[in-house]
């Protein structure tokens, strides 16, 4: 891993066959769906994940995408009408926003109940009230105990490349599970960067055709799914999907193996690790405000300052060996989280506390910080990590936290 | 140990407001002497579905220790009374919270009791109920079965006849007196209160030997385990069906080989062969795609497959052709047709006597459900 400012660049590197394109995040994973040929989508508008379903409309009207278009009467039909499609066989994509993620709650249970493999994106809004749509995580995770794989990305480029990731996973028999992208609401959706898309031939490669086998919903192949059960057999069910979720870890890394050759990159599954070789403290994040982290990080280690930041790219399967061979190595590790959990323990967010429990059985544990910051797309600024680092270089010196979880760039 | 238990094997939906009743009763009469109880139905058993059999339970203590013992489990695996209030659960249980079927005294502990509502004879009965290693009782409370609706209660005296008799089988639970006070406290009606008395003196009782009883093993299977179910909850279609078993010709359609019925049914259809026009209708109406096509073209309803709902015998054109049967009558699943087939002549005989056996005694099915007539002068007599 080490010291590796130049892996995660946000331009990409052109191919020989490659197409470099000026896109937003919304935009970069539409033509992922053109490249992976879906067959069904359906929309419904809210922003800020709306762009997408425009740049579909507009490819499938170009002639560069042949698949079916259903604008739905609300989220839950739009989710539902996703869930049926893939269930006949067709590879699906869907995507929403905020409390409009939350109107389909129903149908994402389901969904991952019926281990269809889904992929959604969710353009992360803040859920109302008050209304507002910047940028907090709250929503995706809001399936996180569900059987949903979540993931986040950093760059539109990232954007691009985890969302065929996305359809290879779920698609895997071994998982047959949804899986759901989380893309930071502005940050990403509406910002436009220069990424490398390749070509079909190259997609074709990594991405083969959704096969549903024997279990594929068809006049030919008679069968039920979704039927009613009582205690006698929902538990055997539910030991199930734990299972597949268990086996995505696996299936992960074999597709980060053939992506990384096939198109070129030097992608790790779970875990970026920047500027981590010999740091006393790191900072802990997943999404875009991996950008001024890096940034602050870089500053501080011109100063001579022992300071790292691991991105988190998958929270489920939340990678836990990977966390704690990771983590163990430094003094002191804060979490940042865009999200909040009222009530919970220390008042932390959730990244917070998975990382902690995460870290528990470790023989000897770092201290814990947890930062709540950026919270209703509020911009999670230099000066802000630098408040952040600073506390915990403290705390590497004195061993003691005096504040558990500390709200970072809220007016006192 | 004082703790008492009682269970209640009723008809899903027709009989639910009886069954809590009586659960409801037997909590509240023990409360008059001090004890405490509870009173719950088998959560698996709901949502209800017409006539399949479910179970509540009431359980009685001394004192709230004891009591959470009982408290500590889903349901109780030994009881002292078991009730059952229609007859034709004799043949055992089969809900939705657990598949095969359970003989109807199953729970019943060395010497405790099996109440039936019935108006025949424990004689009569006894070859219908499993046999158990330990001898016990069955005590008659005779009366017709009571069926109500899903809206409405059947008031017609049922709920206290049995609790009536419950001093008798179970003296340890509570005292006549205690009973009486209930009744008065919960419904303020010396009817009722003399429905209980008259059904406490008129109670027959009688032992059941290990010996006595239906021999058979009764129906069952393994569940599966969760590496061996199909994942993505699919359930694969049965296979299509193949000739009339044991014949050329005729057909039988695929059926689950693990789902049968037995118990589900208080009524089943016999079927006059001789009068059949073979019109189809029976075949086609059935919900449960029961109906078996012979060799010969007739029409045959399948006993593992029949829920007694009674659709073939009013879609039937022919008068008497089809006829539901209270299930009571039959001591088996076997082939109507393989016996007409055999015997014609005493296959005649034995439809006519099936057919007069008691045409009065209809039950829930189709177009019999509700039965609101009063009968409470004639059960109280």
């Amino acid at each position: 891993m080490a010291v590796q400012a130049a892996a995660q660049s946000t331009v990409g590197k052109s191919g020989a066959d490659d197409r470099e394109m000026l896109i937003s995040g919304c935009e970069a994973i539409a033509h992922a769906c053109r490249l992976a040929d879906i067959d069904v989508v359906t929309a419904y508008p809210i922003r800020p994940y709306d762009t997408l379903m425009q740049m579909i409309s507009k490819m499938i009207a170009d002639g560069d995408l042949d698949a079916d278009y259903i604008v739905a009467e609300s989220e839950h039909s739009q989710f539902e009408i996703v869930k049926h499609a893939s269930a006949v066989g067709a590879r699906v994509f869907v995507g929403s926003s905020g409390v409009g993620w939350f109107y389909a709650m129903e149908a994402l249970a389901v969904t991952a109940g019926l281990r269809l493999p889904v992929v959604a994106v969710v353009g992360n809004r803040a859920l109302d009230d008050p209304g507002a749509f910047g940028c907090e995580h709250n929503d995706a995770l809001a399936v996180r105990d569900l059987g949903w794989m979540l993931t986040w990305v950093d760059v539109v480029q990232e954007a691009f490349d985890i969302a065929l990731i996305a359809f290879r996973v779920a698609e895997d028999p071994r998982v047959f599970l949804p899986c759901a992208l989380g893309l930071d609401g502005a940050f990403l959706t509406h910002s436009q960067s220069l990424v490398r898309v390749p070509s079909k031939e190259k997609v074709d490669q990594f991405l083969k055709p959704y096969d549903r086998g024997s279990k594929l919903l068809h006049p030919d192949n008679p069968i039920t799914i979704a039927p009613q059960v009582n205690e006698d057999w929902l538990i055997e069910i539910r030991r199930q999907s734990d299972e597949a979720m268990k086996r995505s870890k696996g299936v992960i890394e074999d597709a980060y193996r053939d992506f990384n050759r096939i198109f070129g990159r030097n992608y790790s599954p779970f875990l970026e690790e920047y500027m981590t070789d010999d740091a006393d403290v790191v900072l802990v994040g997943q999404g875009t405000l991996a950008l001024p982290v890096k940034v602050t990080v870089r500053k501080l280690r011109e100063k001579g300052k022992k300071v790292g930041f691991v991105r988190l790219k998958w929270f489920r399967p939340f990678p836990t060996e990977e966390v704690q061979d990771c983590l163990k190595k430094f003094k002191v590790v804060g979490i940042i989280d865009r999200d909040y959990s009222y009530g919970s323990p220390y008042s932390g967010g959730i990244l917070y506390n998975e990382f902690r429990s995460a870290l528990y059985d470790l023989p000897t544990r770092p201290k814990v910080y947890g930062f709540i910051c950026g919270l209703g797309g509020r911009e999670v600024t230099i000066d802000g990590v630098t408040e952040m680092i600073n506390m915990m270089l403290e705390t590497a010196k004195s061993n003691k936290v005096d504040r558990e979880v500390v709200w970072i760039g809220v007016r006192e | 140990m004082s703790t008492i238990a009682v269970e209640v094997i009723y008809r899903g939906i027709f009989q639910k407001t009886l069954a809590k009743h009586i659960t409801r009763g037997i909590v509240l009469a023990a409360r008059k002497e001090g004890k405490v109880g509870v009173a719950f139905g088998r959560y698996g058993d709901s949502p209800e579905r017409n006539g399949i059999p479910a179970k509540q339970f009431a359980i009685v203590a001394e004192d709230d220790d004891e009591l959470q013992i009982s408290m500590a489990q889903y349901e109780p695996t030994q009881v002292d009374v078991t009730i059952a209030v229609d007859d034709t659960l004799c043949k055992g249980v089969e809900s939705w919270a657990w598949y095969g079927l359970q003989p109807v005294n199953k729970l019943l502990k060395e010497n405790g009791t099996l109440v039936v509502t019935s108006i025949h004879n424990p004689e009569d009965l006894i070859p219908h109920i499993h046999r158990k290693e330990v001898p016990y009782n069955i005590a008659l409370v005779k009366g017709k079965t009571s069926f109500a609706g899903l809206w409405v209660y059947k008031d017609d005296h049922t709920d206290v006849r049995i609790l009536g008799v419950l001093p008798r089988v179970a003296p340890q639970l509570f005292s006549s007196s205690s009973i009486e006070q209930m009744i008065r406290d919960e419904w303020n009606d010396d009817l009722k209160v003399a429905s209980a008395e008259r059904s406490f003196e008129k109670v027959q009782i009688r032992k059941v030997k290990p010996d006595e009883g239906n021999s058979e093993t009764p129906y069952s299977f393994t569940m599966p385990g969760w590496k061996d179910m199909e994942e993505g909850l699919v359930v694969r279609a049965v296979p299509n069906g193949g000739q009339y078993e044991g014949h050329d010709g005729g057909y039988r359609p695929g059926r689950s080989p693990y789902f049968k019925k037995f118990a589900t049914r208080t009524m089943r259809p016999v079927i006059d062969f001789t009068t059949c026009t073979k019109c189809t209708l029976c075949w086609l109406q059935c919900p449960d795609s029961c109906f078996d096509v012979t060799p010969d073209g007739y029409y045959e309803a399948n006993m593992e497959a029949c829920c007694g709902c009674g659709v073939c015998e009013a879609v039937c054109p022919v008068d008497k052709c089809v006829t539901m049967v209270n299930e009571s009558e039959f001591a088996d699943n076997a082939s109507q047709w393989e016996m007409w087939r055999a015997d014609k002549e005493s296959y005649a005989g034995w439809l006519k006597g099936k057919i007069e056996s008691r045409p009065e005694e209809r039950s829930h099915g189709f177009h019999h459900r509700g039965q609101y007539e009063s009968e409470k002068v004639e059960q109280t007599d």
